[in-house]
C-alpha cells in the first residue's frame, strides 16, 4: 500500500460517514422529517390528489359553480381588504407603541396580541354579540345610521380586520424600533420637512415590513373559519365563506369538491403571497 | 505530545477555493506554535480539525502518534480556548471549569469534593479565584478569557489549542495576557497551537510560526528567520512592516521605477517584487549618489530618531532619520538592504550598500 | 427622544387617543362581551354550565387533544431546531419552509387532508372500517388535525434564539468530552429554556382554542368528541347564551393567562417571543 493510499483512506471513510464536530444530526433530522412528513406532508399531498378523482371537468364544474365564485369572491375580497385596513391601522398602533411614553402603554402593547391568544371561536362569538342589532356597538350603529353589520359582507370584513391587524403590528413594530432616529435627525439638518421625512425616510424603511404584515394577515384571514361563520350569516351567493363551502361540501360527503375548494383556495393564496413577496423583493433592490 | 498533519485537504464545497490545500505541518512536543495569517488563509480550519470539530476530506493527523481521523472531538482530549470564548452563560465560572470533569462518564468522573478541589486549584492558577460564583456576563473580557483558558485546563489537556484568544482584549491587558499564558505553557509543559492574524503576537509568544497564505502553509520557521528570511512575497509583506516596491528584471538589471536600477544575479526577467525595512532605510539631507524624495511626515521615535514617510515619485516609503524634516522638505534615502523577489518567488538579499550607489 | 424628531403635542395626542379608541373598539369590547354575556344572569347559570357534564366532558377532551398534540410539536420542533440550528445539510431552507407551511393552510383544509385520507372515502377509509378503526370523528382525528394546527409554534420561538447562539458552546462542550444528550441537557436546552417553555404555552393556547380544524374531523358528538370550542358553537346554535359564553370565557381566561406568562417570560429574558409565528 502506497503512502498516498493509507493517506487518503480515513478521509474517504469519515466523509461517507458523515463525520461532524456534534453528535446528533441522524437522530435529530430523523425525528423531524418523520413529523413533519406524517403531520404535514402526506395530508397536505391527499389534498393535491384527492381532486382529481372527479377529473379535471370535475374540478372545473365545481370550482366555477356560481355558489363558490360568491365564497371565493367574499374570502379573498374581504380578506385584502382586511389586509389592506390593517396597513393604516397598524402603522398607527406600531408608531404609538414605539414612539410615545404615555399611560397605559404597556397595557395596550399586550392587548395588540389578544387576537393571537383568543380562540377563534371565542372572538367570532364575541364579535357577534357586539355587533348583532342588538349589541353594545350593533344598537346604537342601527339606531343612528340604519346600519347593519352583523350577518352582512362587512361583518365578515370586521373580523377579518380583527384577525389580520396584530400581524401588521408585530411586523411593522421592530422595525420602527430598531430604525435609528439618526435617519430622521439627517433628514431634519439637510431641510426636510417632517411630512417628507417620514414619506422619504420612514415609510420607505419601514415598506418591506408593511408587506411582510399585508402578507401574513392576508394569508391568515383567508382561510380564517372560526372568527368568521358567527357573524357572517352564513347565506349563500351573499355572506358565505369558502372555508365554509368545504365543510358543506364534506358534509354533503362530497370529498373531491371539498378538497377541489381547499387545493383552489391554497394555490390561489400562494400566488397571492408569491406576487407580495415579488413586490417586497423589488421594494428592497438594492439594500443589504 | 507531537502533532503530525500530513498532507490535510479540506474542502467546504467550492472546488475553486479548498479552506486548505495539502497542509503538512509537525508539532514537537512541548513547542507553542503560531498558525499566522490573514482571514480566510485557512488557520482557523486546521485548528478545528485538530480539535476534531471539523475533518479533512484528505491526509492525515495524528496526536501523539494516534490517527485520530475516526476520533470525534470528545475523546480527543484536546484542549481549546475559543475566539469569542464560547462559555457557558447560563453556568457559573466555577460550573463553567467544573464541566469538563463532570460530563466524565461515571467510572472515571470525580467525586464532588476532588471536583471542587480542582476547579479552585484551576482558578488560583488563572488567578481569579473570586470569581467562582459570578456568570460569565458579570465578569470582564481579559476574565472570561482566564475563565476559557482554565476550563480548556480542566481536562489536562497535552495539546492545547488557542484560536484568536486574545482579539476581544484591549491593547494593555492583551500584552500582560500573552506573557502570562505563554508562562503557563512552560510551566504546565504543554504543546500549544495559537491561530493568530496579529504578527507582533505570534512572533512574541511562538517558538516556530506558520505563517498560512490561501489555504498553505507558506513558512514555517522561527520568528528571526520569518525576518531574516522571507520565504516569499507574501510573508515579506504579511511579517514585519516593510515597504514594497514593483520592479522588474531586463536583461541581469533590476529596475525599480523612480529609482533606477542595479545588477541582479539569480533573478529571472520579468516583473519583481521588492521589499525594505523601514529599519533598513535612512533618511538623510539630500546628497549626491543617492535617491531624492520629499519628506511627507516626520514623528519622532525611539532612541532619538525620526519616523519619516517620503514620497519618492508615487512611492511611499517609511523610514529613519536622525533628524527632523519639514513637511515637504527634500531629502535622500539610502537603501541598507532589500530583499527582491523573482516573477517565480526566486529570492535575493542585497546589500544596500552595494546596490545603494545606483538607486538614483 | 431629540426635538427633531418629536412629533407636535397635539398630534400625539391625536395618535395615542386614536390608537386607544381603535384598541378599545376592536380588542377589549370583544373581550369585554364574551364575559359580560357570560355573566348577563349571574354568576349561578354561568357556574352551572361549566359544571354541567358535557361541558366538563368536553373539558377532558380538550385537555386531552392538547396532552398529545403539545408533546408531540414539542419534540418535533426541539429535533428540527437542533437540526437546523446547530448542522449544515442541503435543503435547509426548504425544510424551515415546509415547518412553517401549517400556518399559512386554513383551519379547515387542516382538518380536510385528514378526513381526504382517513375518511369513509379516504385512502384508509375501506382499510379502517374493516379493522373498525375510527380516526376521523374520533379522538385520533382531533389529535392529528390539532397537531397540524400547532405544528410549527415551538419550533418557531426556539430556531431564531438557536441560530443566534451559534454552535460555539455546543463545540466547546464536545471538546470538553460531553456526550451528544449531554451537551443537549446541560448546555443547549438551558440557554433556550424559556423560549421553550414560551413556545408550548403558545402551542397549547391554540391547540386548546383550535375551532375550524377539529369541526371538521369532529362529527359533534356531544360528550364523546366535542372539545370546548365545539361544545361553545353548539350551545350557542341551541341558542344557549349564557352557557356559550361561559364556557368562552373559560376559553378567553386561557388566552389571557398565556398572554400574561408570555409577557412575564418576555420580560425576564429581555426577548420577544414570536407569538403571531
Amino acid at each position: 500500500m502506497t503512502a498516498a493510499a493509507t493517506a487518503l483512506r480515513p478521509a474517504r471513510v469519515g466523509r461517507a460517514t458523515g463525520r461532524r464536530a456534534l453528535p446528533g444530526l441522524g437522530l435529530s433530522l430523523g425525528v423531524t422529517l418523520a413529523w413533519l412528513g406524517l403531520i404535514v406532508l402526506i395530508p397536505l399531498a391527499a389534498l393535491a390528489i384527492k381532486p382529481w378523482q372527479i377529473g379535471i371537468s370535475g374540478v372545473v364544474a365545481v370550482l366555477l359553480d356560481a355558489r363558490v365564485l360568491a365564497a371565493f369572491r367574499l374570502s379573498f375580497g374581504a380578506a385584502l381588504l382586511a389586509a389592506i385596513i390593517s396597513l393604516p391601522l397598524g402603522l398607527l398602533f406600531a408608531w404609538v407603541i414605539t414612539r410615545y411614553r404615555f399611560p397605559g402603554r404597556r397595557l395596550l402593547d399586550a392587548l395588540v396580541d389578544l387576537p393571537f391568544a383568543l380562540p377563534t371561536a371565542v372572538a367570532g362569538l364575541a364579535m357577534t354579540a357586539l355587533l348583532a342589532n342588538n349589541g353594545w356597538l350593533g344598537a346604537p350603529l342601527a339606531a343612528a345610521f340604519g346600519w347593519q353589520i352583523a350577518y352582512r359582507p362587512v361583518g365578515v370584513l370586521i373580523a377579518l380586520v380583527f384577525v389580520a391587524l396584530p400581524f401588521m403590528i408585530r411586523s411593522v413594530e421592530p422595525v420602527l424600533r430598531d430604525l435609528a432616529l439618526e435617519g430622521e435627525e439627517a433628514a431634519a439638518t439637510l431641510g426636510a420637512t417632517r411630512m417628507q421625512t417620514l414619506w422619504r425616510v420612514v415609510l420607505p424603511a419601514l415598506a418591506p415590513a408593511l408587506i411582510t404584515g399585508f402578507g401574513l394577515g392576508f394569508g391568515r384571514a383567508v382561510g380564517e373559519y372560526g372568527s368568521v361563520i358567527f357573524i357572517a350569516g352564513n347565506m349563500p351567493m351573499a355572506t358565505e365563506i369558502a372555508p365554509l363551502l368545504i365543510v358543506t361540501k364534506l358534509e354533503q360527503y362530497d370529498d373531491a369538491a371539498a378538497a377541489a375548494i381547499g387545493l383552489a383556495m391554497l394555490v390561489l393564496a400562494f400566488l397571492i403571497l408569491l406576487a407580495l413577496n415579488l413586490l417586497q423583493r423589488w421594494v428592497r433592490r438594492g439594500r443589504a | 505530545m507531537s502533532v503530525e498533519i500530513e498532507a490535510v485537504t479540506r474542502d467546504f464545497g467550492t472546488a475553486a477555493n479548498p479552506a486548505l490545500r495539502g497542509v503538512s505541518m509537525a508539532l514537537r512536543s512541548g513547542e507553542f506554535v503560531a498558525l499566522l495569517g490573514p482571514s480566510g488563509s485557512g488557520k482557523t480550519t486546521l485548528l478545528r480539525i485538530l480539535a476534531g470539530l471539523d475533518f479533512p476530506d484528505a491526509g492525515r493527523v495524528l496526536i501523539g502518534g494516534r490517527d485520530v481521523a475516526q476520533v470525534p472531538a470528545r475523546d480527543r482530549n484536546v484542549g481549546v480556548v475559543f475566539q469569542n470564548y464560547a462559555l457557558f452563560r447560563h453556568m457559573t465560572v466555577f460550573e463553567n471549569v467544573a464541566f469538563g470533569l463532570r460530563v466524565r462518564p461515571r467510572a472515571q468522573r470525580p467525586a464532588n469534593a476532588e471536583i471542587d478541589r480542582r476547579v479552585r486549584e484551576l482558578l488560583a492558577l488563572v488567578q481569579i479565584p473570586e470569581l467562582a460564583p459570578r456568570y460569565p456576563e458579570q465578569i470582564s473580557g481579559g476574565q472570561r478569557q482566564r475563565v476559557a483558558l482554565a476550563r480548556a485546563l480542566a481536562i489536562e489537556p497535552q495539546l492545547l489549542l488557542l484560536d484568536e484568544p486574545f482579539g476581544a482584549l484591549d491593547a494593555l491587558v492583551r500584552k500582560d495576557v500573552r506573557r502570562w499564558v505563554r508562562g503557563l505553557h512552560d510551566r504546565l509543559g504543554l504543546t500549544s497551537l495559537l491561530v493568530t492574524h496579529d504578527q507582533e503576537e505570534a512572533m512574541e509568544m511562538a517558538d516556530r510560526v506558520a505563517v498560512m497564505e490561501q489555504g498553505r502553509i507558506v513558512q514555517f520557521d522561527p520568528p528571526h528567520t520569518l525576518i531574516d528570511a522571507p520565504a516569499s512575497a507574501f510573508v515579506a509583506r504579511f511579517v514585519g512592516d516593510a515597504n514594497r516596491l514593483a520592479a522588474s528584471v531586463h536583461g541581469g538589471r533590476l529596475d525599480i521605477a523612480g529609482f533606477g536600477g542595479f545588477d541582479a544575479a539569480g533573478l529571472p526577467e520579468g516583473a519583481a517584487e521588492i521589499f525594505v525595512r523601514p529599519d533598513d532605510l535612512r533618511i538623510l539631507p539630500p546628497r549626491d549618489g543617492l535617491a531624492p524624495g520629499l519628506v511627507e511626515w516626520s514623528r519622532p521615535a525611539e532612541r532619538g530618531r525620526w519616523k519619516m514617510l517620503v514620497a519618492v515619485g508615487e512611492h511611499r516609503l517609511e523610514g529613519y532619520g536622525e533628524r527632523a524634516f519639514e513637511r515637504g522638505a527634500a531629502c535622500a534615502l539610502e537603501f541598507q538592504a532589500l530583499t527582491a523577489f523573482g516573477a517565480r518567488g526566486e529570492r535575493v538579499s542585497i546589500n544596500g550598500r552595494e546596490a545603494a550607489p545606483s538607486l538614483r | 427622544m431629540s426635538v427633531a424628531t418629536d412629533d407636535a403635542p397635539w398630534l400625539r395626542r391625536l395618535l395615542v387617543m386614536l390608537a386607544l379608541v381603535f384598541a378599545v373598539l376592536i380588542f377589549l369590547a370583544p373581550l369585554a362581551a364574551v364575559f359580560t354575556e357570560a355573566l348577563r344572569r349571574g354568576i349561578a347559570p354561568a357556574l352551572e354550565a361549566i359544571v354541567e357534564p358535557d361541558a366538563l366532558s368536553a373539558m377532558r377532551l380538550t385537555l386531552l387533544v392538547a396532552a398529545v398534540a403539545v408533546p408531540v410539536n414539542t419534540l418535533g420542533g426541539v429535533a428540527a431546531s437542533w437540526a437546523i440550528a446547530k448542522f449544515d445539510f442541503p435543503g435547509k431552507r426548504l425544510l424551515v419552509t415546509l415547518i412553517e407551511l401549517p400556518f399559512s393552510v386554513s383551519p379547515v383544509i387542516s382538518g380536510l387532508v385528514y378526513v381526504l385520507i382517513f375518511g369513509a372515502q379516504g385512502w384508509f377509509g375501506p382499510w379502517l372500517r374493516e379493522h373498525d378503526v375510527q380516526i376521523i370523528f374520533a379522538l385520533p382525528g382531533l389529535v392529528l388535525a390539532t397537531t397540524f394546527v400547532t405544528f410549527p409554534f415551538v419550533a418557531r420561538t426556539l430556531l431564531p434564539l438557536m441560530q443566534e447562539q451559534g454552535r460555539e458552546e455546543e463545540e466547546a462542550a464536545a471538546t470538553l468530552g460531553a456526550g451528544g444528550l449531554q451537551t443537549f441537557f446541560r448546555v443547549t436546552l438551558p440557554n433556550v429554556k424559556w423560549a421553550l417553555l414560551g413556545g408550548v404555552l403558545l402551542c397549547n393556547a391554540r391547540a386548546m382554542g383550535e375551532f375550524g380544524a377539529v369541526a371538521v374531523v369532529s362529527g359533534h358528538i356531544r360528550g364523546a368528541t366535542n372539545t370546548m370550542p365545539l361544545h361553545v358553537e353548539i350551545l350557542y346554535n341551541e341558542y344557549m347564551f349564557v352557557g356559550a359564553f361561559a364556557v368562552a370565557s373559560l376559553l378567553a381566561l386561557l388566552g389571557l393567562v398565556t398572554l400574561a406568562a408570555k409577557a412575564l417570560l418576555e420580560y425576564w429574558t429581555a426577548r420577544p417571543i414570536g407569538i403571531e409565528a
